[in-house]
């Protein structure tokens, strides 16, 4: 089934470059434009870090969507971290905790069509990314 | 150990990456860069990213950091051979690599190294 969710752990750094991987060979299978594979790689690269780094690990879980006509990957990355407790200070450009530039979540939410974030302190966060076809 | 090879051509230093690099291989690059550059006292640094297929914000950062660290040791650097599509996705993502100097190949780099070292 091409619709089966698709599930791939985020434990450690070779985790990311095979989640980047497993993105690529999708984008192309669902016959993306060479720059459309390369924002979705690069977004699924940005938020794999952070549920690695952030999160302590975690899951991406990987579907094609459909709507209106259109297909679609719908990327859910959860960890068990320690959660973000300002979600709209994480989300500005050049904010950063960590070794990056801070622009791992502003920056992946330009490169999507749909991005949401949930967290909860000491519980966890979800983040969920979707770009869609032809555009 | 995984490693990115960097090769010496007269003055200057050429490292080509061909690798989807893992953060870890990023960091150890830029140490081996850094290290190589002070034994040789090579004067010029190519990096060539012709086969790179993305660029994230820590690669990003990694390239600005190889290209401060290699000035402050006496090298310029040029990043070469961006892909097109790696430029518009660093636009977008809002990366500027700030004081990284690029060139489209390895000739126009190695060029652009000549003129600014008047060789």
């Amino acid at each position: 089934m091409a619709n089966e969710p698709k599930t791939l752990p985020l434990r450690g750094e070779s985790d990311i470059v095979q989640a980047r991987r497993e993105i690529r060979d999708l984008t192309i299978k669902l016959g993306w434009s060479l720059i459309e594979q390369t924002k979705f790689v690069t977004g699924t690269s940005e938020i794999a870090r952070n549920t690695l780094i952030h999160g302590k690990g975690g899951d991406m879980t990987v579907q094609e969507v459909f709507k209106d006509g259109r297909r679609g990957i719908r990327l859910i990355f959860t960890d068990q971290g320690p959660g973000i407790p300002d979600i709209a200070l994480a989300l500005r450009d050049g904010y950063t905790t960590g070794k990056g530039m801070g622009l791992g979540l502003s920056g992946t939410k330009r490169l999507v069509h749909e991005f949401d974030i949930k967290s909860e302190v000491g519980k966890g966060t979800a983040v969920t990314i979707v770009k869609w076809s032809g555009r | 150990m995984e490693r990115i090879p960097i090769l010496k051509m007269g003055e200057f230093l050429l490292v080509t990456i061909q690798v989807d690099m893992h953060d870890q291989l990023a960091m150890t690059l830029q140490d081996d860069i850094t290290s190589r550059i002070s034994t040789t006292e090579a004067r010029g640094l190519l990096l060539d990213i012709s086969s790179v297929e993305i660029v994230d914000s820590f690669i990003g950062r990694m390239l600005v950091n190889i290209s401060m660290m290699a000035r402050i040791l006496g090298a310029e650097t040029v990043v070469v051979g961006m892909r097109p599509a790696v430029a518009i996705t660093l636009v977008e993502l809002g990366l500027s690599l700030p004081g990284v100097r690029t060139a489209l190949d390895v000739d126009k780099g190695m060029a652009a190294l000549r003129a600014s070292l008047s060789l």
